[in-house]
């Protein structure tokens, strides 16, 4: 495209079918402790 | 949905339910607002003609079209539908916060622990406690092989004997059970010397050590019971202990308050000390805390994170670069839709144990009474709360209907609303413009890397 560059072409609503097993990591177990973040946990099943 | 802003220079789109996030010339920019407030392609033509050539804006236009159809523009949102039934699914417990010392060796002013005593009073935990902790983990784990354990405090090192039976112990049932414990520390790093180092490099995860940044900032908040200072002794301690951790992982974290909204200085000096795995987080407390930030604060945070959002990149083209913790953000692999609409777990994945065996939601629950679910010998007593828990998502929560960073924040952390409003089920309104804002600088990031790449 000429106008646009898209950064990631996986979209969110893939993740429904496949999604759900609940082995990735406990957010608040990493570095935070005092606030919520996922967006930057990473799937297990992508490992 | 679509949230769209410009940051450092790019045009960036989000389309909320889809993930996708495009960087786009300022042509498009005015076209999606246009496309998203409903109008016509004669009228999105006839309004932007004055600045650009008809047959420009009808590509454009075209190249909208195709996202759309390709399910990356104007998304709707799909997934309420599997929330309704996520909210039936049975939970599993998979992670516990071990408070194995409600007790501490320095009395930092904005502790939300009460200098660890968490509105109660001061103790270890035994080691029968632990064990005990770690059996109920692992029955109430069901399949889930992967289990979290993190040793929490007050300061955990006060106890750190039972820290190391603990994890000999969980390596036992490991075995037993077909489960990996991943064990990770918070330290303050008073009593960080060799034999705990070689111990954490052997077994640890994760260990997160505690920090505010430059001496003068760190020394305020972070003093000794006698008022000195802790800067002097815990930064050359941190500094070997991050040489010999290698590769492992580690997290140099820190509280920013009101007394140092240039923060951003105070993550540079970790930088700039060897630390190159960071995080500081906004401080949580009561308004009336003269270290509280403040909405009239809000600004000034704001820019502190597109300043270190940029010296960041200009890093990392030095060579020199460092990950922040919540300017990280994975595009390609990052989690599912579930996790990002169920959050934290606290409550039901997640729990926190006192040191006398008690239940909590999350550590930031601990000592607030009516919380309590349970304890290490009953189990979960109080299966109302844990439903509670359950239900909340960022569908339970109206503020987030209404925000592009739900799936980055999943809904906010329980503890903030409760704190602030009284009720899980709502957010903590500062912690919600500071969360969307280092979305925004997390995006941008991505977005000059991607220019980086090229």
């Amino acid at each position: 495209m000429k106008h646009i560059k898209t950064l990631n072409e996986k979209t969110l609503n893939s993740t429904v079918k496949k999604g759900g097993c609940g082995e990735c990591q406990t957010s608040c177990q990493s570095a935070c402790k005092t606030s919520c973040t996922v967006g930057n946990q990473t799937c297990e099943n992508n490992k | 949905m679509i949230h769209q802003f410009r940051n450092n220079g790019y045009n960036i789109v989000l389309d909320v339910h889809s993930g996708s996030v495009h960087v786009v010339d300022d042509l498009v920019y005015e076209v999606i607002e246009r496309l998203d407030h409903g109008l016509e392609n004669d009228k999105i033509v006839k309004e932007l003609e004055n600045t650009w050539q008809p047959g420009e804006i009808l590509e454009a236009l075209d190249e909208c079209r195709e996202l759309k159809e390709k399910g990356m523009l104007f998304t709707e949102d799909v997934y309420r539908g599997p929330v309704l039934d996520f909210k039936k699914r049975k939970t599993v417990v998979k992670a516990l916060c071990l408070h194995v010392a409600h007790d501490c060796n320095l009395s930092c002013r904005y502790c939300f622990a009460g200098e660890g005593e968490y509105h109660g009073s001061r103790g270890l935990m035994s080691l029968e406690t632990g064990k005990k902790a770690l059996d109920f983990l692992v029955e109430n784990s069901g399949s889930r092989k992967n289990l979290e354990v993190d040793f929490f405090g007050g300061e955990p090192l006060l106890n750190f004997g039972v820290v190391k039976e603990l994890v000999a112990y969980g390596r036992e049932l490991e075995k037993k059970a077909d489960k990996h414990f991943r064990f990770t520390l918070t330290t303050n790093g008073v009593l960080l010397g060799k034999e705990v180092a070689e111990f954490a490099n052997r077994e640890l995860d994760n260990v997160v050590l505690s920090l505010d940044g430059r001496k003068e900032v760190n020394d305020a908040m972070r003093p000794f019971p006698n008022g000195k200072g802790s800067y002097d002794l815990i930064v050359p301690k941190f500094q070997e202990f991050v040489r010999e951790r290698g590769d492992r992982q580690y997290y140099v974290r820190g509280t920013f308050t009101h007394y140092n909204l240039d923060f951003s200085k105070d993550i540079l000096h970790y930088a700039d000390l060897g630390f190159d795995r960071l995080s500081m987080e906004p401080v949580v407390a009561p308004p009336e805390a003269g270290y509280a930030i403040r909405e009239e604060d809000l600004e000034t945070i704001c820019a502190q994170y597109d300043e270190l959002a940029v010296e960041m990149l200009k890093r990392k083209k030095e060579g020199r670069g460092f990950t922040f913790f919540h300017f990280m953000i994975d595009l390609t692999g990052g989690p599912c839709v579930y996790k990002r609409m169920s959050g934290c777990g606290s409550g039901t994945e997640y729990l926190a144990v006192t040191p006398w065996g008690d239940l909590y939601p999350c550590h930031q629950f601990v000592g607030e009474e009516k919380f309590r679910l349970g304890s290490v010998d009953e189990g979960i007593t109080n299966q109302a709360l844990v439903d509670e828990f359950k239900c909340c998502n960022v569908y339970s929560k109206p503020k987030c209907a209404e925000c592009f960073a739900r799936y980055y924040c999943s809904g906010g952390c329980a503890a903030n609303s409760w704190h602030f409003h009284g009720t899980i089920n709502d957010a903590y309104d500062i912690g919600c413009v500071l969360q969307r804002k280092r979305v925004e600088c997390a995006l941008m990031i991505k977005a000059a890397e991607a220019e980086m790449n090229e």
